[in-house]
């Protein structure tokens, strides 16, 4: 094929690009996930029934801030590595600054406890289902979120793996914080971060056979 | 380069736009710039001329086919460069030559220029289009080959005028990946 046949191919009858695209299709594709992960919470493990009380209304908030947080920066940085060269211009390390606040937060109130009460804040009642529940509801969330940076042109593909994992644990957490009954910031440092970190490293590792083009 | 910079930029724009001729000129000049940095790149490591036009190609085409995730409001060059640069790797992973062989991070001379009128690559698009899925071939056939307009070509091919605008560019799009399977095996 000569190169100027390809030229005149590709510039007969030219559209108007939709140049918002990457932003939106990165938003539905959260938006996507979250709904997937409230529905595999509700469906399978149900929401806390002690939604009023006072200890439910501190630590929800505080897990939500968290999750949240990390998400939507996560988000914004998904819709700058989704094109080509974005690696260069953006400062991904700055989406680890939730995790880092919480874990700020957690490492001064166990410095105001008594060890004796340690071991509760940090394992809590139901550490192991934290330890499955979020990397399973992460998933669905993962895998719509890789469709997603499918349809654009990510160069730097472990960042950009990493980063959607990021993305589906941060919003998988969020959907599971409405189930977790363990409230301690510890917990949530150790347990919340930890499968968060472990979907980060899932998706680095699989983003560069997924987001290839 | 600044210069450069701007005309390029001012080109892509117009093209996102839906201006042809912008884009055409873009192409054209980009084609000339991509050819010498791969032909550079490649002749490092004993590799021919066309397997540099490869490279061209599939850099235009992902170009187009991408075009949507060049943001206006960042300079254009790094954009172009990291495509360039993506495309390189790539290529010589699928080929499986030695990565430390050949300079990949300096950036600058993706402003090389080589004007080799009539370049050809080893692809053939007759072929390459033969394998899409009929929908498409037959869009891209209409719209992109005999120039139909958008109209015509759903006139022709019994189609809605979105389902052709949709199929040509799924077509270009597999086109790319059709270019990047067959290099593999």
């Amino acid at each position: 094929m000569k190169t100027d046949d390809l030229i005149a191919m590709l510039s007969t009858n030219v559209d108007p690009v939709d140049r918002g695209q990457v932003v939106r299709v990165v938003s539905i594709a959260i938006l996507v996930g979250g709904a997937a992960a409230l529905g595999a919470m509700l469906f399978t493990l149900g929401a806390r029934t002690d939604l009023s009380e006072v200890s439910t209304l501190t630590y929800l908030p505080l897990k939500l801030f968290f999750t949240m947080g990390t998400l939507v920066l996560t988000s914004i940085a998904l819709t700058k590595l989704a094109r080509p060269g974005g690696e260069r211009t953006t400062p991904v390390t700055l989406v680890a600054l939730p995790l880092l606040v919480i874990m700020l937060v957690a490492a001064i109130s166990l410095a105001a406890t008594p060890s004796s009460h340690w071991e509760q804040m940090i394992v809590g009642d139901q550490w192991l289902e934290c330890l499955l529940s979020i990397p399973i509801i992460a998933i669905v969330p993962f895998a719509v979120i890789i469709l997603a940076l499918r349809r654009a042109a990510p160069t730097d593909l472990v960042r950009t793996g990493a980063l959607g994992g990021m993305a589906a644990g941060a919003v998988s957490a969020a959907a599971y914080a409405f189930h977790c009954v363990d409230d301690s910031l510890p917990f949530v440092a150790l347990w919340y971060g930890g499968t968060i970190a472990l979907c980060t490293l899932a998706g680095a590792t699989l983003g560069p056979r997924l987001l290839r083009w | 380069m600044p210069t450069i910079e701007a005309e390029l930029k001012n080109l892509m724009v117009a093209g996102l736009d839906g201006d042809a001729t912008a884009h055409r000129s873009l192409l054209e000049r980009l084609s000339r710039h991509l050819r010498g940095y791969y032909k550079g790149r490649l002749a490092r490591i004993g590799r021919g001329a066309t397997e540099a036009e490869d490279l061209v190609q599939e850099a235009l085409l992902a170009i187009h086919t991408q075009s949507h995730t060049y943001d206006p409001a960042e300079p254009f060059t790094p954009w172009l460069h990291a495509i360039a640069r993506y495309k390189l790797i790539d290529h010589l992973r699928r080929t499986r030559a030695s990565l430390a062989d050949v300079p990949i991070n300096e950036a600058g001379d993706v402003m090389a220029r080589d004007d080799h009128a009539g370049a050809e690559s080893a692809y053939d698009l007759h072929r390459l289009l033969s394998r899409l899925p009929q929908k498409m071939r037959r869009a891209i056939q209409c719209v992109k080959l005999d120039g139909l307009s958008v109209a015509e070509a759903a006139g022709r091919c019994a189609m809605s005028e979105a389902a052709v605008k949709v199929s040509v560019h799924r077509g270009l799009r597999a086109l790319a990946a059709l270019i990047a399977r067959e290099k593999k095996s």
